[in-house]
């Protein structure tokens, strides 16, 4: 379903501060399969979902989508295949414009929005019934403006509308990242009916080694803009919080030691 | 009276401006100065095809591609190069100053002896006085714009474009093409605005290349007594809101033009009247919680 080929992108390129935050990246995923991603800050997780959605455009390798090229595709012109949940509840809704007017334009995701007037009083119907499956009592609230909801209700809302047309792949970016534990739960719980009700392949970034384990078939942990564990099928069952959390420690040294190291060269050198 | 039914004519004129504005300013949150240059240059579109005996509608809309192109132009400058927006703006309000400098051949046309929108009315030989004709064309159009701004930012297309101003994000996330999204709603919100100067050079019966100065200032003025007069409701009422504020604004300048405002001091008093409607909304806020703090 996703196919990343030797993907590769640097950062800040020619200045002190350059980084190579993909390493020839490659990685496939299977249709309906549901992959988290784990790592530290700066490995390159956030980097590879951007990637994947079109907001970065990488400087070499090549990625397929379903069968089709989008490498160098902008990410408006990837959305027919692409729905995508971000970190900051914000960003995923229009503040000053009803729960209907946004539901309208997920629903034509990917498609040209002409001088249909969408919101008939049939469209509002079925946007009343897909809202009562979210139990937040926003089915009463289809005129209210998104302003006016809270961050896990505009999170819910954002993945009602990521699923509204099916697309080709879902991409969570830290989704409950920003919320209170109580809306995170009820957003991961509500992420699972959801990915498992229309089998959605998913792509998941998350900093929570808890979520890591307990959702998806997959689990990949990257580092420095590396793939370094790609743990499926039993593996992936059999993996406790704590041994993930053992992984990330052991790189933590393997990372102090290589700082180490290098501090103690740069002593030499000096 | 009189006095007072003129300015309500010239306010429904002046409407499709504001209208403008609103797209611009409120909409895209874009505060877009092309329209200085570009009221003058349908006015100058329009009359100058009036003088080369062009039929009024056909000049009317060649004077609202005109000011679509211009507003397309700056939108283009913004998006394409990253340009600041009030200075893409600026840079074709001023290219705007020689073009329709360029367009009129010199920097008044009277169009008294022209064939009009007007006179094509008079030519009926209604029985009303030219006033009321005007005033009666003027209604008839504002009702008509009223409507289509209505459909337009309630079709699917007018919806992307009011999500673009609101958050860029979400709506390209939902594979719109934001940029194509300003640079339409930009284009037409300069066609209102060329409109607008059509209108008035016919009713007023020149264009003059000064006659846009300030203008963006006008247009703001009668968004925020629109808003006011409506408050927080939906887009239909808003846009009304905006064409009486229009009105409304012309009826307040005549007013204290004949009380003996002197009108060298119009375009300062309506920056005020701008400033004032917008600080001042945040100056109760700050007192407001200034008060809840000691409470």
């Amino acid at each position: 379903m996703i196919s990343v080929n030797d993907l590769k992108t640097v950062f800040n390129r020619g200045t002190v501060n350059e980084v190579v935050a993909l390493k020839d990246v490659n990685f496939k995923v299977d249709e309906a399969s549901f992959v988290t991603i784990v790592g530290t800050n700066g490995s390159g997780k956030t980097t590879l979902l951007n990637a994947l959605a079109g907001s970065i455009i990488c400087d070499r390798g090549s990625i397929s989508i379903s069968g089709k090229e989008v490498t160098k595709l902008p990410d408006f012109k990837r959305t027919d295949l692409i729905a995508r949940v971000f970190q900051n509840p914000f960003l995923g809704t229009a503040p000053n414009m009803t729960i209907a007017e946004n539901l309208r334009m997920a629903e034509l995701r990917g498609k040209r929005k002409g001088f249909a007037l969408g919101l008939s009083r049939k469209r509002l119907e079925a946007f009343r019934e897909k809202l009562k499956s979210l139990e937040m009592g926003l089915e009463d609230r289809l005129e209210n403006q998104i302003g006016t909801l809270s961050g896990g209700q505009r999170q819910a809302l954002t993945l009602l509308m990521a699923s509204l047309t099916q697309p080709k792949i879902l991409l969570l970016d830290e989704h409950t990242a920003a919320l209170d534990p109580k809306s995170a739960e009820q957003i991961i719980k509500l992420t699972r009916a959801i990915i498992a009700q229309y089998s959605l392949t998913t792509v998941m970034v998350t900093h929570s080694m808890h979520q890591a384990v307990a959702l998806g078939d997959r689990l990949i942990m990257m580092n420095r803009g590396e793939i370094i564990e790609d743990i499926s099928d039993d593996e992936k069952k059999r993996l406790t919080v704590n041994e993930l959390f053992n992984k990330f420690t052991e790189l933590r040294q393997y990372e102090k030691i290589d700082n180490e190291m290098l501090s103690m060269l740069q002593d030499g050198y000096y | 009276m009189g006095l007072y039914i003129g300015a309500v004519s010239l306010g429904l004129t002046y409407a499709f401006l504001a209208l403008g504005v609103y797209i611009t300013f409120r909409v895209f949150e874009f505060p877009d100065i092309t329209v200085d240059g570009s009221i003058t240059l349908g006015a100058a579109v329009c009359a100058i095809l009036l003088v080369h005996g062009w039929n009024p509608l056909l000049a009317m809309v060649m004077a609202v591609l005109a000011g679509m192109i211009a507003g397309a132009l700056t939108a283009l400058i913004h998006t394409q190069f990253k340009v600041n927006g009030l200075l893409s703006g600026i840079l074709v309000m001023t290219a705007l100053y020689s073009i329709n400098l360029h367009v009129m051949g010199r920097s008044n046309v009277p169009l008294l002896k022209q064939d009009t929108i007007i006179t094509m009315l008079e030519a009926l030989e209604l029985p009303i006085s030219r006033e009321a004709i005007s005033l009666s064309l003027f209604t008839i159009l504002g009702l008509g714009i009223w409507l289509l701004m209505v459909w337009l930012f309630k079709t699917d297309l007018g919806t992307a474009m009011r999500a673009t101003g609101d958050n860029e994000v979400m709506i390209a996330a939902q594979g719109v093409n934001v940029n194509r999204m300003k640079v339409l709603g930009i284009a037409i919100s300069n066609g209102l605005v060329a409109f607008s100067g059509a209108l008035v050079a016919q009713y007023q019966g020149f264009a003059d290349v000064g006659m846009g100065i300030g203008m963006l200032v006008f247009g703001l003025a009668a968004v925020i007594i629109g808003e006011t007069i409506v408050g927080k409701r939906k887009m239909k009422w808003i846009f009304l809101g905006v064409i009486l504020g229009s009105i409304l604004f012309r009826i307040l300048i005549a007013f204290a033009l004949s009380i003996g405002l002197n009108p060298v001091d119009l375009k300062l008093i309506t920056a005020v009247f701008v400033l004032l409607a917008i600080i001042i909304p945040k100056i109760i806020e700050k007192v407001k919680v200034k008060n809840d703090l000691r409470k």
